[in-house]
């Protein structure tokens, strides 16, 4: 972990005792309490905590929801029923679950845009972007497969849509495409035996992402966390130990989020979701638009944007999986756009971009719709493909400050705080 | 750090915003472009905002027309009968209920001869299909078409929208602050108000129905189920038996069924809203205070 010394003191004897044996506790303490945190971050980096808070949410309320949830093509709909009206408090458990998932994502794009802004991603911190790439196509995953549980109209049809582009692979190798959406479903259509696998697999996943985020952790506490400057701890001065500093910030910042939370969970419970999946699946109707959950939409719209099938299916797992090169399709040797004006440009652009995909992608595919999503899809990939590379190199960027604290209380004021003094 | 807190914050508030955007923008105007649609108006119910509360008697009310004027095709499968006894509901006697129960037929275990025979309800039960299967619904109807159970229909029904792009984002921040949830009944509302003469160049196919609220080409199946008008169902309680007042009732009453816990969910809310948001305010001056020492 992150090279700083000690300075764990066990006071007890059991203390004593353990941390010879198995030194947890001081573990805890350097990673948690000593940590050297940059003095100059900002809220965003409280998104962090706020996922892990997530993930923590997501697995508690699940693990009571399945008690309950039975995941048979003729019972799933009715058991979600009768969680939201027999099971005690079962009503409060499954809005925590499905408004929480929302939530998820909306802490996790928010910290993807930061890591994106202030370049989080440069070296050293490669493998810490990678395992956060990761992170995010599990959640993906988990979350496609969860939104099949309940098996109303949207669950089903999502269901059906999004297996059947694997059928795309037939126009490479005659065949293997289908062959790989039966072995989805489970059979020849979508059943009671692709219901119990995504539920099965939807059980799992949440484990595997609690493991990635270890590694996570692990690669984030040891190269440190950047910060809004992107320069590096030098001294002391530089950084605050995390508790009580990052801890009491984090806090903060994790009330007001669940402050917005409970206002969903409890007076717009279904804002979020679609009224369609209070009707059960019917494999006989089909929905007149079958629209993913928010979260997906943009990506939704860059499938539809592309005319053909196996092409536009490539377009949408590549704006995922390129974002695994971004420390390399960068070649700016700064890193926090503050002092990249010409990418912060570029940077807004993507993240309009993005949003009016995510518009676009709960429009019917047709007329200008189907327009406006082209080019945004083209300049989403142009944006990673073309701008980083390029901007990188012509930019001349702005000179940033000789440290973080420099940049905190200006020149004056680093002598000041490197004596102690109390300002 | 005081220099810059000004951009850092506008980042911050603009990349929320921006998230919360999109997360919103998901749900509403899927069907709208493709049907087309006439504008839905909002009504007002006691159980909208954060301190609705469904109104007993007119649940009462509702559930009488619901029994008189919907019963005979659609089904409240999902409810059982002690549900109208329980808090937050048309609260009803249990004393009333049973005798209502008993009213009513459904399948016994198998007796020690394997034969199944019928007896009288009781509270546990849930209200009997109006059709042993969808087919015999189906073949009951003019149309042809299958009534649904409505235990959901309140939930299962939103309004569309049409807004311009640039309104949209305008439009969820509103729905959002005063926490709109009522689409679906305004949807049910505006369904059952309007079956209306079809405009002069349309004609209806046979057995169908002009219905103005109905997507695109605004042809239902259903017929007016209070096309006899006012006085159809005689309220106990005073209220005049108007089809405007038999409307919102059964449709306060779908609401009811289609969220029997609103009440104790927005009870809980509130408490919930308050105990955040003092924690709120402690942590951010706690948190100023730490911090103090560094700045």
């Amino acid at each position: 972990m992150a090279a700083h010394e000690s300075t764990f003191q066990p006071t007890s004897r059991t203390g004593k005792w353990l941390d010879e044996r198995l030194p947890l506790p001081r573990l805890v303490h350097g990673q948690f309490v000593d940590f050297p945190t940059p003095r100059n971050i900002n809220y965003l980096w409280s998104t962090g905590g706020l996922l892990a808070f997530c993930l923590g949410v997501q697995i508690a309320t699940g693990i009571v929801l399945a008690m309950h949830y039975v995941p048979t093509a003729a019972d799933a709909f009715n058991s979600v029923e009768a969680i939201r009206r027999d099971v005690n408090y079962g009503w409060l458990l499954r809005n925590i679950h499905a408004v929480g998932a929302s939530f998820f994502f909306l802490a996790a794009y928010i910290h993807i845009a930061r890591g994106l802004y202030y370049g989080s991603y440069k070296a050293p911190r490669e493998i810490l972007w990678i395992l956060g790439v990761v992170i995010f196509l599990l959640m993906m995953a988990t979350a496609f497969m969860g939104y099949s549980l309940p098996w109303g109209q949207m669950s089903f049809w999502a269901v059906t849509v999004i297996t059947n582009l694997f059928s795309s692979i037939d126009a490479v190798v005659p065949g293997l495409g289908t062959r790989i959406v039966e072995w989805l479903w489970g059979g020849y259509s979508v059943s009671s035996a692709t219901l119990t696998r995504f539920y099965a697999l939807h059980y799992l996943l949440p484990f595997a992402i609690a493991g990635v985020v270890g590694l996570h952790i692990w690669a984030l506490h040891h190269v440190g966390q950047n910060n809004p400057t992107g320069l590096d701890i030098k001294s002391t001065s530089d950084a605050v130990p995390f508790t009580p500093y990052a801890t009491i910030k984090d806090v903060f910042a994790l009330s007001v989020f669940v402050l917005i939370f409970t206002w969903f969970v409890f007076f717009l419970p279904d804002y979020l979701g679609h009224a369609d999946n209070y009707i059960e699946a019917n494999p006989l109707s089909t929905p007149p638009h079958i629209v993913p959950e928010w979260y997906f939409l943009p990506y939704y719209a860059i499938l539809r944007a592309i005319p053909d099938k196996l092409l536009g299916v490539i377009a949408m797992f590549s704006s995922i999986l390129l974002l695994l090169f971004v420390p390399w399709l960068d070649t700016s040797r700064v890193r926090s756009a503050k002092y990249r004006p010409l990418y912060r440009l570029f940077f807004w652009l993507f993240i309009g971009s993005v949003l009016a995909l995510g518009y676009l992608g709960s429009k019917p595919p047709e007329g200008a719709y189907v327009w406006w999503a082209r080019v945004f899809t083209a300049y989403y990939f142009l944006h990673l493909l073309v701008v980083l590379p390029i901007v990188g190199v012509l930019e001349t960027p702005k000179t940033p400050p000789g440290s973080i604290t420099e940049a905190v209380l200006g020149k004056a004021g680093k002598a000041h705080v490197s004596t102690g003094g109390k300002s | 750090m005081r220099a810059t807190g000004g951009t850092r914050a506008g980042v911050a508030a603009l990349m929320l915003a921006a998230a919360v955007g999109v997360a919103a923008g998901a749900a509403p105007a899927a069907r709208a472009a493709e049907n087309g649609h006439v504008e839905i108006p909002r009504q007002k119910w006691s159980f909208s905002g954060l301190l609705g509360k469904f109104d007993q008697a007119q649940l009462q009310r509702g559930f009488k027309v619901y029994v008189e004027a919907c019963a005979r095709c659609h089904g409240i499968k999902r409810i059982a009968f002690r549900n109208l006894v329980q808090p937050g509901g048309p609260g009803f006697s249990e004393a009333q209920i049973k005798s209502l129960a008993e009213t009513y037929k459904v399948d016994a275990a198998p007796n020690e001869q394997g034969k199944v025979v019928k007896r009288a309800a009781i509270l546990s039960d849930l209200f009997p299909p109006p059709f042993k299967n969808d087919n015999e619904a189906r073949s009951a109807q003019a149309s042809g078409a299958l009534p649904p159970d409505l235990s959901l229909i309140a939930r299962a029904r939103s309004v569309e929208s049409d807004a311009p792009f640039y309104r949209v984002p305008l439009n969820m921040l509103r729905d959002i602050f005063t926490g709109y949830q009522e689409g679906g009944a305004d949807y049910v509302y505006a369904f059952l108000e309007g079956f209306k003469p079809p405009p002069d160049k349309v004609t209806v196919p046979k057995n169908m129905n002009y219905n103005e609220a109905f997507p695109k080409p605004h042809f239902t199946g259903m017929p007016n189920p209070f096309v006899a008008g006012d006085g159809l169902i005689k309220y106990d309680d005073g209220t005049p038996g108007t089809v405007d007042n038999y409307v919102r009732d059964v449709v306060a009453f779908l609401s009811w069924a289609a969220d029997p816990k609103l009440e104790e969910r927005k009870r809980i809310g509130l408490l919930v809203l308050g105990y955040l948001l003092i924690t709120a305010i402690l942590l951010y001056f706690a948190k100023r205070r730490i911090w103090s020492k560094v700045h």
